[in-house]
């Protein structure tokens, strides 16, 4: 997904693309994301500026490509079971609106309103309207379609060309070698592969989410429905399942339920532990779900760098060099945000927003050597399906 | 030894792979649960009438019906004994295998509902999950009076009732001489038996054949009773389309050329209200697959004790590789063996199987001859028009799929079912994988399918915590 914004951004700031990837369009994360389009999990910083930039370029793809790649601008509903979760609730949604985003406070009795087949009880809730949704695996190959650049899937990138000065001159693939002056790096969760072949450190590590896809039901769920303690596992530092699931509904039928946060390498084996939780946790929030059934439950690697930022910028390290990855679970919602901000970069224009805090070459300075999982190399190509 | 002190075998599937390899374990000191979606023993070979239906002979749809009394009399032997427990209308949609421990986990929904969870913990496990027709796509395919060659068959043992007056029987594979033969006995006029293969090339197979006699003497038998019938035999044909508005009225078949396109001209219309169409069988490996047993192609990889490459788990019968009741005995067989032995402490002597460990490599023989033979025209997907419906579930076209493999630049099946929705609904790809593997242009592969079956999110939530070390 972030490799299309790129394409789609950079061509047309007129530059000459070409796309390459290993396996099939959304081979990767893409193909296991949900599709969530949020600002409402985001606490004020460079993450939230970068959804709100991108929340508001895709409404304006959405113009464009919006039946095609499934644009639901159904906002979300964050809700709080427990009086004092609702007042932390509040005051992280009092933050966020003076960062510019849109919160309204929702009572208990509206609440049921909003979501009829809510649990009942709930202390309160905020609403969210500028969160949306696509389907991830379409946009991305819509984006790419729209973009017009040659696409070379099944393709694998096994060096980064370099001339004497170490500037970057292309990439060389098993099917030959691409010359170009400059390579954007949107290799997702392997991504640090793809920045170790041009001799450079970006940790980009795994966090493990899986998803449950339920039978198709009529309209049930109307907005993106998740409990306030999910903000709090997103930006958890923890190794250990967290599962906070996000309810919705989705175009096709299908109620989707996600995702749990664990980081246990490239590990796609069934935990039932993680869907045992997330069954129960979708439950708490809609009883209805009982006794809908689940289809299937797939895994997805989300690529995460150890302050959980994205790098998006050039690498000063190697001329040449972009990189557009590490977006965790965000990289569906934070994609357009990125792939212009790379436009503006490799045309020489000031970007929009401050890049510094996504400098890619910022985890150089620091004692961690980015060797945790020791899994990182591991060249699992499959994505994971998707809603 | 007591029930508690004894090994635990949990026996995925009660048909001819399932019920001798419980017998074979239960024979020599394992404690057995036999673990089945069907309401009686026996799977889709021995199928039965249910009892309310009050069939007098249902052995005269069965050949090696002695065979299978054989089995049920040894099962209910130990049933009585309390060495097998047969858990049926016990539908398994997950096994666990607890990484630390070892120790596995059957989990499955009882009762016709399928509503509420069951799990079974064992030693072992052995997945007897048996197969599933495949069926190719063709326009009008989704019509009513279209019906599998294995669903007419299944009605004709389970139901018996007729699936209509007049057939067709089409596609590719031996089992469509028994389902053309087992009609005409039940009084339907079977119009045509269509056979896109031409079994006359399994002549230059001959040896493999010749080490089969019993199975040369069925084919002659089932050839001398479809000539009593009157039912014609046309190799190298195929189904075109099937027409009809609200339900089946006729099908137009053409002959075959040698690069497997049809030849111009040949084709022609025939009058039936039943068509049973299938393209050989495919094996059932979700379980397997979610338990990380490797596959090779679509079968469960197994050793010559049918153990698979994750320890405590054993495969038999079709879920190994399609090769019938025959081998899918020999097999079970040998995996009880092997559990009884391994689960005690010691090595399995093959020479104590020696004669199963025969007729295995002889049935292995005996199919891969007829697998040869046996398959689709070459160009098959190739005549699928765009408007042709491939994925019944959520009604994708044949067109969608090309447009989604071409111009969006889905290279693989896994990614044609994220921009088409193919494979995404209730069947979860069972049926259209082959068509959507075929119209993207590459090999069938088996997907991870992690839950075997549909499951309530209540029981997911109620899922027991796991055992303690």
């Amino acid at each position: 997904m972030v490799g299309a914004a790129c394409a789609l951004y950079a061509a047309r700031a007129g530059l000459d693309v070409r796309v390459v990837d290993r396996g099939a369009v959304a081979g990767g994360t893409t193909g296991a994301g949900e599709g969530n389009l949020l600002v409402s999990d985001k606490e004020p910083g460079p993450e939230l500026e970068l959804a709100l930039l991108s929340a508001r370029l895709w409404s304006e793809l959405a113009e464009e490509l919006g039946a095609a790649i499934e644009y639901e601008s159904k906002g979300g509903l964050v809700v709080a079971a427990a009086p004092d979760a609702l007042a932390a609730l509040r005051d992280f949604a009092a933050g966020q609106r003076s960062a510019g985003v849109t919160a309204v406070p929702v009572g208990s009795g509206e609440l049921r309103e909003m979501e009829p087949h809510l649990a009942s009880g709930m202390a309160g809730g905020v609403h969210y309207p500028q969160d949306a949704q696509v389907m991830p695996a379409l946009a991305a190959a819509h984006l790419l379609h729209a973009c017009g650049a040659p696409v070379h899937t099944g393709w694998t990138v096994t060096g980064v060309v370099r001339a004497a000065d170490g500037a970057v001159r292309g990439v060389r693939t098993d099917r030959g070698d691409i010359h170009a002056p400059a390579v954007v790096n949107a290799a997702g969760t392997w991504g640090g592969d793809l920045a170790s072949l041009a001799g450079v450190r970006l940790p980009v590590l795994p966090r493990r989410g899986f998803v449950l896809v339920t039978e198709p039901l009529p309209r049930m769920v109307r907005h993106k429905v998740y409990a306030a303690d999910y903000v709090a596992d997103v930006a958890s530092d923890s190794a250990t399942l967290r599962a906070s699931p996000v309810v919705e509904g989705t175009a096709a039928g299908p109620v989707l339920i996600g995702a749990t946060r664990e980081r246990v390498g490239f590990d796609r084996s069934l935990s039932l532990a993680a869907v045992r939780a997330l069954a129960a946790g979708a439950i708490g929030l809609f009883p209805f779900l009982e006794r809908v059934r689940a289809l299937r439950t797939y895994a997805g690697f989300r690529p995460y760098l150890p302050d959980h930022l994205p790098a998006i910028g050039p690498d000063p390290r190697v001329p040449g060099l972009f990189h557009a990855c590490g977006h965790e679970g965000a990289g569906i919602g934070l994609a357009p945000g990125t792939g212009q901000s790379i436009a503006r970069a490799l045309t020489g224009k000031a970007p929009e927003l401050n890049l510094t805090p996504f400098r890619p070459e910022r985890f150089d300075t620091d004692t961690d050597t980015g060797t945790g999982t020791g899994t990182d190399t591991d060249t699992d190509t499959d994505g994971g399906d998707t809603p | 030894m007591t029930t508690a002190e004894r090994p635990r075998l949990a026996v995925v599937g009660a048909g001819p792979a399932g019920l001798a390899g419980a017998l074979a374990a239960a024979a020599r000191g394992v404690q057995v649960t036999l673990v089945d979606a069907a309401d009686q023993p026996g799977g889709q070979f021995y199928r039965q009438p249910a009892p309310g239906l009050g069939a007098r002979r249902p052995q005269a749809l069965h050949h090696q019906w002695r065979t299978f009394e054989r089995l049920r009399d040894g099962l209910e032997r130990h049933r009585a004994a309390g060495l097998i427990t047969h858990l049926a209308d016990h539908h398994v949609w997950c096994v666990e295998r607890e990484p630390g421990s070892g120790a596995l986990s059957v989990h499955a929904l009882r009762g016709p509902a399928q509503e509420q969870g069951v799990t079974v913990r064992a030693d072992a496990v052995l997945l007897a999950t048996g197969g599933y027709e495949r069926v190719l796509p063709f326009p009008g395919w989704t019509l009513p009076g279209v019906v599998t060659a294995g669903g007419a068959q299944a009605m004709l043992k389970g139901g018996l009732a007729l699936p209509g007056r007049t057939a067709v029987v089409a596609g590719t594979g031996p089992l469509l001489l028994p389902v053309a033969t087992g009609l005409a006995a039940a009084g339907v006029r079977v119009a045509a038996l269509v056979e896109s293969a031409d079994p006359a090339a399994l002549l230059p197979r001959a040896r493999a054949l010749a080490a089969r006699p019993g199975k040369l003497a069925e084919g002659a038998g089932y050839a001398a009773r479809l000539l009593r019938y009157g039912v014609r035999v046309l190799p190298r044909h195929t189904v075109l389309e099937a027409h009809g508005t609200d339900r089946l009225e006729a099908v137009t078949l053409a002959s075959l050329g040698r690069n497997g396109r049809t030849r111009p001209g040949s084709a022609r219309r025939i009058a039936c209200d039943t068509l049973a169409v299938g393209h050989g069988m495919l094996p059932h490996t979700d379980l397997a697959g979610t338990l990380g047993c490797t596959l090779s192609g679509t079968d469960v990889r197994v050793d010559d004790e049918q153990r698979t490459d994750v320890p405590g788990v054993w495969a038999a019968g079709e879920t190994t590789g399609v090769g019938g009741a025959a081998l899918a005995l020999a097999e079970g067989h040998i995996a009880g063996r092997s559990v009884a032995a391994r689960l005690g402490g010691t090595a399995p002597d093959p020479r104590r199987w020696a004669a199963a460990a025969r007729a295995r490599a002889r049935q292995r023989a005996f199919f891969a001859a007829l697998d040869a033979v046996y398959a689709p025209p070459a160009a098959w997907a190739d005549a699928v028009p765009d408007d042709t419906v491939v994925c019944r579930c959520e009604e994708v076209t044949a067109g969608a799929v090309r447009t989604a493999a071409g111009p969006l630049g889905a290279s693989d099946p896994r990614a044609v079912k994220l921009l088409t929705r193919a494979g995404m609904g209730w069947c979860q790809g069972r049926v259209c994988a082959p068509a959507v593997a075929a119209l993207t242009g590459c090999p069938l592969v088996p997907e991870r399918r992690p839950f075997a079956r549909p499951v309530p999110l209540g029981v997911l939530a109620a899922l027991p915590e796991p055992p303690p070390g």
